[in-house]
Order: C-alpha cells, then sequence, then structure tokens
C-alpha cells in the first residue's frame, strides 16, 4: 500500500520545523512521500467536540480523497491522527452515519467506503521501515544525547493503535537504538493543556509547568515530541511560564524526526532546526559531527 | 435494553426530560455510547484526569447526576468547557465508557441550547474556527486569533504581542492564508451536514411519568 502525506494546517504554519523535517526523513531513507492533493482542515478537536456530522463529513473529504487514489494517509499531526482515525472508525463501525455523511459527501462528488487506514509517521518508520534498517542509515551515534521521550495524549489514545496506551516505548526503542539516552519520563503521556492555552491559559500553563519541571529533574538536554500543538505549549509559552512560576527553564523541545533527521546527517536547515526557539548544545555538536560523516562517505 | 429506558428516581421537570433526551440523542451517535449505564462510580476517571483539580464537578460526578436526573447542573458546569480531550479517563475506564466522547456529547447539548455566558472564550473561539474553515478551508492561524481577539478584548491580543513577534521573525507566521482549490465544494458539503446537525424540536411530553426507583444500572 502507498502513503499519502496529510501535513495539516498547524504543519504549514507554525510548526514548519515538523513539515520540513519529517518529508526530509523520508526522503532519507529513501521513501519519498506524496501530498495528498487538496486537502482540508479535519476539523481539529474543538470542531469535533461541537457539531458531530459536520466535523465527520469535513475530515470525510480527506478520507475520500486518499480512497480515490488508493492510499492510505500518514498524519504526523496528533490532533489531524486523531480525528481521521476517529472519523474512520465511526463511520465504519455506524452505517446509518456512514451514509449521512455520504449524502453530504455527494455534494462535491465524492464517496468513502472505509478503506483507508490512518498511520503515525512514528508507526511508519518504527513498524514498517524499522529501527535496524533505520540504524543502517544512521550517519553518527547521537552519543551522550539525554532525551525525554513526551508522547503526548492523542497519539496513543484512545484506543490501541501502534503503541501500548499507558506506557508506550517506540520512541525510546528508536533513539535507544541510534544512541541516545533515555531518561526516566513518567509523564510521557500527560496532558500539556492543549488549546486550553488559548481559552484557561492559567491552567494550562500550570499543566506545561509539570512537564518541564520533570524533565529538568530527570536531568534531560531536551524534550522530544510528536505534537505540534505540545510542542508549541512547552516552546513559544516557557517564558511565560518561567515568569508565571518563578522559574527558569531553558529546555529545547525538538519533534522526533529532527533528532532523527541529526542522526541520518541531515543539516539545520534540512530539519527546521534553526526555526526552534531554544538552541541544544549537543544537539548542534552531534549535527557538525554527523554532518561531516556524510560528507565523507559520499 | 435501550439507552431511553434508563430510569431515574423521582419526577422529572419538563425542561430536565427535554435537555435528557437531546443529550441522549447526542450520544446515540457515539459508537457502544450506550455504556455510560453500566458506569459503576469507581473513580478511575477522576484520578486519571490532569485537569481534575480545576473542576467543579468531576468526571465521575458528571455520571451520577445524570443518572439523579439534574442535567442542568451537568450543562452549567465548568468541566466540560475545561476538558482538554487528553482521553485519560476513557482509555482507563474499566467499563469502557466513553467518558470523552460524553463529554462531547453534553458540549453539543448545552451549545445547542446556548448555556454558556457572554464573551465566553471557548465559543469564541469555536465561531472563529468554523468562519476560519468555511472561509479558507484550512486553519489559518492569525485570523482565528484576531477573531478571537475581537470577541473576547484587545487586552488579550496586547499580550500575545511579543510571541507572535518571535514566531514572525523566524518565519513562523503567514502573511497570507493558503485557501484550497476546492473551496466551494468543501462549503457545499459543510452546507448539508450542517442542516443533518441542526438541534432537533422536541415534544413536550414527560418522558417519565410517575416516580421511579434508583435503577440506573442497567
Amino acid at each position: 500500500m502507498n502513503h499519502l502525506y496529510y501535513p495539516g494546517c498547524s504543519l504549514q504554519t507554525t510548526h514548519k520545523g515538523y513539515d520540513i523535517s519529517c518529508r526530509a526523513v523520508f526522503k532519507a531513507l529513501g521513501s519519498e512521500m506524496k501530498e495528498l492533493e487538496d486537502w482540508n482542515c479535519c476539523g481539529a478537536t474543538i470542531y469535533m467536540s461541537i457539531k458531530e456530522i459536520t466535523s465527520l463529513a469535513i475530515a470525510s473529504r480527506n478520507l475520500a480523497l486518499a480512497e480515490k487514489m488508493h492510499s492510505d494517509i500518514i498524519a504526523p499531526c496528533s490532533s489531524c491522527y486523531t480525528i481521521l482515525s476517529k472519523a474512520n472508525k465511526y463511520m465504519i463501525e455506524n452505517k446509518e452515519l456512514m451514509e449521512k455523511v455520504n449524502g453530504c459527501l455527494a455534494e462535491d462528488g465524492l464517496s468513502y467506503n472505509g478503506s483507508v487506514r490512518i498511520r503515525h509517521p512514528l508507526d511508519v518508520l518504527v513498524n514498517d521501515i524499522g529501527v535496524e534498517i533505520i540504524r543502517l542509515y544512521a550517519m553518527c551515534e547521537l552519543e551522550g544525547l539525554k532525551i525525554a521521550n513526551y508522547y503526548g495524549c492523542q497519539i496513543v489514545r484512545p484506543e490501541k493503535r501502534f503503541d501500548d496506551r499507558e506506557n508506550p516505548t517506540s520512541m525510546e526503542n528508536l533513539f535507544e537504538s541510534l544512541g541516545a539516552e533515555n531518561v526516566y519520563y513518567a509523564c510521557k503521556l500527560r496532558c500539556c493543556g492543549g488549546m486550553l492555552m488559548t481559552t484557561y491559559e492559567e491552567t494550562a500553563l500550570k499543566l506545561s509547568e509539570w512537564l518541564l519541571m520533570r524533565a529538568v529533574e530527570n536531568g534531560a538536554d531536551c524534550i522530544v515530541t510528536t505534537c505540534p500543538l505540545c510542542q508549541m505549549n512547552l516552546e513559544s509559552y516557557q517564558q511565560k511560564i518561567n515568569k508565571t512560576f518563578g522559574t527558569n527553564y531553558q529546555m529545547p523541545i525538538f519533534f522526533f524526526t529532527q533528532i532523527l533527521g541529526v542522526a541520518l546527517g541531515l543539516s539545520e536547515k534540512e530539519l527546521g532546526i534553526d526555526l526552534n526557539f531554544y538552541k541544544c548544545d549537543k544537539v548542534e555538536k552531534l549535527m557538525n559531527q554527523s554532518h561531516r560523516a556524510k560528507q565523507i562517505t559520499f | 435494553m435501550e439507552i431511553k429506558d434508563i430510569k431515574i428516581p423521582g419526577k422529572l421537570s419538563l425542561k430536565e426530560t427535554e435537555l435528557r433526551l437531546a443529550f441522549l440523542d447526542h450520544v446515540n451517535i457515539i459508537p457502544e455510547g450506550e455504556k455510560i449505564k453500566t458506569c459503576i462510580q469507581c473513580g478511575t476517571c477522576t484520578g486519571s484526569c490532569p485537569l481534575s483539580y480545576a473542576m467543579d464537578i468531576t468526571p465521575r460526578e458528571l455520571i451520577a447526576l445524570f443518572r439523579a436526573g439534574d442535567m442542568e447542573t451537568i450543562l452549567r458546569s465548568r468541566t466540560i468547557w475545561i476538558c482538554a480531550s487528553c482521553y485519560a479517563c476513557q482509555s482507563r475506564c474499566p467499563a469502557a465508557i466513553k467518558i470523552t466522547d460524553i463529554i462531547y456529547a453534553i458540549k453539543r447539548t448545552a451549545m445547542d441550547r446556548r448555556i454558556y455566558t457572554k464573551k465566553f472564550p471557548v465559543h469564541s473561539v469555536r465561531d472563529a474556527f468554523i468562519k476560519n474553515l468555511y472561509r479558507y478551508g484550512r486553519l489559518y492561524e492569525p485570523r482565528l486569533m484576531f477573531d478571537h481577539i475581537l470577541r473576547t478584548g484587545f487586552w488579550k491580543g496586547f499580550k500575545l504581542l511579543p510571541l507572535t513577534y518571535k514566531l514572525a521573525k523566524r518565519g513562523r507566521i503567514e502573511l497570507k492564508p493558503t485557501k484550497i482549490k476546492n473551496v466551494s465544494g468543501l462549503r457545499k458539503i459543510m452546507k448539508k451536514a450542517q442542516k443533518l446537525d441542526l438541534p432537533k424540536v422536541y415534544d413536550k411530553k414527560p418522558y417519565i411519568d410517575g416516580a421511579v426507583g434508583y435503577r440506573a444500572v442497567g
């Protein structure tokens, strides 16, 4: 089955780093991704929680487009991943609902039968391509880099998809095989506050502060995440957290594709690391090292 | 047993009955939504919820209140608006109740009946989001924030300026929104779907006549 790439809205603007690095990593591993043509917003958590059928119809338009191409969808954004999977599941389990949604899609000459699978890039990398193969492509060991793996909520929940719901280990396996050190990080599935940052800010800041505190306590050099919204909350609001709670965090937050790209010998520009707010010395050192190794090899 | 047969104690007021029916209609769409009646009140949801410290009614109490026949208190609670959709409760529930989805259903019931305060931030973000999606087919964050700030007050927007500057400096804010090619098609789909989503009108006949005992667990 071939895959179509569904970047999602936030990866086009505020989280370009994730988009760039995701494409670059797949290209470096020899499986370049094609983008789903004329995709639209999935509706996000916010629409799902207010209007059921409209949100399903919006999400299904993407599924119908992918089905036309006989492809699966790769969705790197956690929210898109959950919403598309959820819409898919709802429609497959409830035929009445599928009929209703198909009635809406027919307005634009589309229809959906429920054959598309939604995949996360982490799932594809670890389970399809495989950690062993990725190791072969690695230009350097991520030696001495202490990582706090933060999955966020929506990638492993609500249903069991590709990893455990209470203690996922995909990222740990991936980075451990690349030579990095995973620090103990018990709150890898704890909520960062999500959309509450725009509505109930104080509450969300407290949740994010907790995550940063735990990472610092366990001696992590950086937090590695899979979710754009988590990255936004932890990185962009870090200054505000420091101000509110009287702390002094300077924690760099990376996307998992960025750190993987460093091991694959990709440059700072190719991975969009220059777009992040906080710099990590160790990552920069490794980047130079692996980039040099790549130039020697080729 | 049908979900609408769930019995509740005492006689219900007209309003309560209506709210209850509206809520159950939303629950019916959820796959396995009827499992709400199998709640054993263990409190795993409340214990798992990272936000329960900020709630007035905890998720467990939400279901207890529903059984007791107090939809109005639920609809007026802060809980349903502060849920961050992290699904911790849902994935841990030993009775496999779709708690997050049920909170969504309560949210929808409250929205259909306009039970929220003026300048309510959640509602304002929602409105801005729908407008945004209708206009471009994709989310354009600056416009979303602009619409949101227009409704909730400029002071908030003023405080966001330093962050906006930092993002813009790194080229992480698009100056122009990207429109999808087939916006008109998407609009057609949305319009049709919105018709199916409209809140229904219920007849005013009381749902349960006379007093019944506490037999919520089917």
